[in-house]
């Protein structure tokens, strides 16, 4: 006890967050995982997962629980320390950008006035996980399907900056939180939509998930970048990809969607959270939704789609904002 | 492999297969590629091979009837239809009219359910989960018809020399009947999910194209010819059975390329169903089976039978000695020339539109392997 | 420039009626059934493996041993084995045995029985861990039905 209160308060908390939010991370990969296999079985119309639980609710956590028991199978001529490392990689990097939502108007682990580069710089760099998984796996089809998402992650982080850059000309701030509370009033959805629709169809190029995910490609390269992967270690990506979808929504709901902002409830600084939650599943309904709807693009067509009409539009919309703002 | 093309640096060989998500069963593509585009699939035969051929020359003729049907299981029924015909035709038998409805009707369907396959199983090429499953959805509708009849729901059996097995009752015209509303009305879902989505044409469109020359060289048929423009289908062109009888269009498409095959098997799907209703409407009341001797001879000679398959062409040759054991018997299949044309079709395009052209050349690997 | 802005819009639009339907499907009850929970019924036409026909009035099988089927079943999976009885002019059944790993299900022994002595059964639901517990014993299977 005595040691505790002689360390600074500020490490304490950010313990504690870090805490919650790696057990977080685990939970919404558990619910987005159960929700991505309910709603792809009933868009199919049949019932998804039904067997472990009431009506499958815990088939994730015994999925979960089969992946950890699994061998960890390292083939033989791989390049053993990226092999290791690539999983880890994809892992680590996705707990950051947590760290500075604003989930509601007090809880959130570090305020910085830089937030939103800092969540971008982080993200870029589950592109570097699944490259050196590719190439560690020295298998071909997961170096196609690294040097897919290497290709295009460099292409959609442009237009996400851009429509990003359209939000802050409008607040002013890099600060997420300072963000949201520009859009007391009105969300930044219906000042900047066409902000919004690229940075969502960015975001989804950003994750890697269909219609956009070439990487893993599973008809055309078996299973792209963690083809070799089995275990903790395909685990690890899952996890990794699912938090990314988290991170997109919710700095999505932050940027456009008015964050923790909705009708007042009791201890609205702390239960706004119940609203953020709420956009942010919403965006990921979506993103499920167009998963199991459309078919894959094509690799130059997805290069193509950014360069001709995402990066000339996002620059358009910027100018727009700029001089509406200057006038 | 050509000894050269390992000498150049960047070039470097994949093999697809025998166990990929998109050959469709055990064929082995290997790719000779750059980057990540294909310089030279050469496809490799044989990982299934049964000896159907050889089995069809060492047992009397009527033996050989279940394993027509395990050639291409997902359209059955014209293999089945192929080879009672041929043996008809050379043993003299009489087929009553009531029965060759029944196999006309019986066929269609099977061939729609085919191209409902195919379908989804195209778009799993593509990349798109959703509408292999609503494609199943309406093709169980008629494996359970099919099934009320033939008492199988995939490995069909159903036709017998001079007949079939089972006339058909008010029960499979009701449930026909009921199956092609529904179906006429699922094609809006298709067209809005599938044919109208830009992804998918911009898949589909102006990829492996097959010009008509090339289709000929070939021996390219089916849905994959008729998408090249060339009007020709064994029901119109060389009618057996009843088809003569009915009223239906052979569509063709204009360029040749995917979206055109895609489009031909579309409407082709309507046109069986046409050719079903007309069919049900002025199905002959009678028999449907002749008397035939139990030991079937066939005699010194050759003979011939074509039949239009869900995927093009299949021809049955017969050579017989006298004996009920066929002396020699060749089956030509319709996707092995359909595949041949792989290694022209993909060159120097992307590994992507390599599995495009697969899908849409619709392949079925026991078949070619027979 | 036209085509740039007509696939964007005509293409979003595509996307969108596509995106409608799969969310019309998710209001939409399901088609399919949860196996092992509920079964549908089979057609009675179903044809599984053959069975001995039960002669109501005999309360026996019909069979004569004549071995028609054994001959003409292209897969050879039928072996037939008829022993003399006291009493009786001809043979009677004493071994029916049919090898269903083999069996093409093609209908032929049915159809060329004289006596009409087989039948298909109804079952589906067949699985096992070893191959020998498809080879049926159908002379027995039919002293089980018999009352
Ligand atoms: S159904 Fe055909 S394969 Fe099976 S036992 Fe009878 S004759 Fe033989
Ligand atoms: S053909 Fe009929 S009667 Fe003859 S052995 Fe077979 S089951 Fe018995």
């Amino acid at each position: 006890m005595e040691i505790i209160s002689t360390l600074p308060p500020e490490l304490i908390r950010m313990v504690f967050a870090v805490i919650i939010i790696i057990s977080f991370i685990f939970l919404n990969a558990i619910m987005m995982g159960y929700l991505e296999r309910k709603i792809a079985g009933h868009v199919q119309r049949r019932p998804g997962p039904m067997e472990v639980g009431s009506h499958g609710i815990l088939q994730l956590v015994v999925d979960g629980v089969k992946l950890v028991g699994k061998e960890l199978l390292v083939p033989v001529n791989v390049d053993r320390t990226l092999f290791r490392l690539g999983p880890i990689l994809s892992f680590t990097p996705v707990i950051l950008p947590l760290l500075v939502i604003p989930f509601s108007e007090k809880l959130q682990a570090r305020d910085l006035n830089l937030g939103l580069l800092f969540i971008v710089s982080m993200t870029s760099i589950n592109v570097m996980a699944i490259l050196v998984a590719g190439w560690g796996s020295n298998n071909k089809y997961s170096m196609f399907g690294a040097m897919r998402a290497v290709a295009q992650s460099i292409a959609y982080e442009i237009p996400i900056l851009l429509s990003m850059l359209a939000v802050v000309l409008m607040a002013n701030t890099f600060s997420l939180k300072e963000i949201v509370g520009a859009q007391q009033k009105i969300w930044f959805i219906l000042l900047q939509p066409l902000a919004f629709i690229i940075y969502i169809i960015s975001g989804v190029a950003e994750t890697n998930r269909a219609p956009f995910d070439l990487p893993e490609a599973e008809s055309e390269l078996t299973a792209g970048f963690h083809t070799e992967y089995s275990g903790m270690g395909f685990s690890l990506f899952f996890l990794g990809e699912y938090t990314n979808m988290f991170t997109v929504a919710s700095v999505a709901t932050v940027l456009f969607l008015g964050g923790w902002h909705g009708p007042t409830l009791p201890y609205g600084e702390y239960l706004g959270i119940v609203w953020f939650f709420l956009k942010v599943y919403f965006l990921l309904f979506f993103m499920i939704m167009i998963r199991w709807t459309y078919p894959r693009v094509r690799f130059d067509q997805l290069l193509n789609f950014a360069w001709k009409y995402l990066v000339p539009f996002s620059l358009v919309n910027i100018l727009i904002t700029a001089v509406v703002i200057k006038l | 492999m050509r000894e050269s093309q390992f000498q150049e640096p960047n070039r470097f060989f994949l093999n697809m297969g025998p166990q990929h998500p998109s050959t469709h069963g055990v064929l082995l593509v290997v790719l000779e590629m750059d980057g990540e585009y294909v310089l030279d699939p050469q496809p490799v035969l044989g990982f299934i091979h049964r000896m159907h051929e050889k089995m069809g020359e060492s047992r009397p003729c009527q033996g050989f009837m279940p394993n027509t049907a395990r050639m291409d299981y997902v359209c059955a029924l014209p293999y089945n239809h192929g080879y009672v015909s041929l043996i008809e035709r050379k043993a003299g038998i009489e087929v009553p009219k009531r029965a060759e409805y029944i196999r006309v009707i019986t066929s269609e369907l099977n061939r729609v359910a085919s191209h409902l396959l195919w379908l989804g199983a195209y778009l799993l090429d593509l990349g798109a989960f959703t509408p292999i499953l609503y494609g199943f959805d309406d093709r169980e509708h008629i494996l359970d018809i099919l099934e009320d009849v033939t008492g199988s729901r995939l490995t069909y059996c159903y036709y017998r020399f001079g007949g079939v097995y089972r006339d058909i009752d008010d029960k499979f015209v009701e449930a026909t009947r009921a199956f092609i509303k529904r179906l006429r009305k699922r094609y809006d879902i298709y067209e809005k999910l599938v044919t109208k989505n830009i992804i998918f044409i911009k898949r589909a469109e102006n990829i492996g194209i097959i010009s008509p020359d090339m289709a000929i060289r070939y021996g390219i048929t089916g849905p994959n010819l008729r998408g090249s423009g060339i009007a020709y289908d064994i029901r119109k062109n060389e009618p057996y059975s009843v088809y003569p009888e009915f009223d239906f269009e052979v569509p063709v498409g204009e360029r040749g390329d995917c979206l055109d095959r895609y489009m031909v098997r579309v409407r082709e799907m309507e046109q069986s169903l046409r050719i079903v209703e007309q069919a049900l409407d002025t199905l002959p009341d009678g028999p449907v089976r002749s008397k035939v001797p139990k030991k079937i001879k066939l005699a010194p000679g050759d003979c011939n039978f074509a039949v239009e398959a869900a995927r093009g062409e299949l021809s049955y040759y017969l050579v017989g000695d006298g004996t009920s054991v066929p002396y020699r018997l060749k089956i030509r299949v319709p996707s092995y020339s359909n595949l041949s044309c792989l290694p022209e079709l993909g060159e120097g395009i992307l590994l992507p539109d390599l599995v495009s052209i697969m899908g849409s050349l619709d392949l079925v690997i026991p078949e070619i392997d027979r | 420039m036209k085509r740039y802005f007509s696939d964007l819009f005509v293409g979003g639009k595509s996307l969108v009626d596509g995106l409608v339907v799969t969310l019309k499907a998710l209001c939409q009850p399901m088609v399919t059934v949860q196996y092992p929970r509920e079964e549908i019924d089979i057609t009675p036409n179903f044809r599984g493996h053959i069975d001995l026909v039960l002669d109501p009035e005999k309360n026996t099988f019909r069979c004569i041993a004549c071995g028609m089927c054994e001959r003409s079943c292209p897969s050879e999976c039928i072996q037939i084995k008829g022993k003399k009885v006291e009493g009786k002019k001809k043979k009677t059944l004493s071994l029916f045995t049919l090898d269903f790993t083999k069996c093409s299900l093609c209908g032929t022994c049915v159809e060329i029985c004289p006596t009409q002595a087989l039948e298909f059964s109804n079952e589906y639901n067949l699985a096992a861990f070893s191959r020998e517990a498809f080879h049926y014993d159908i002379l027995k299977r039919l002293e089980e039905r018999i009352i």
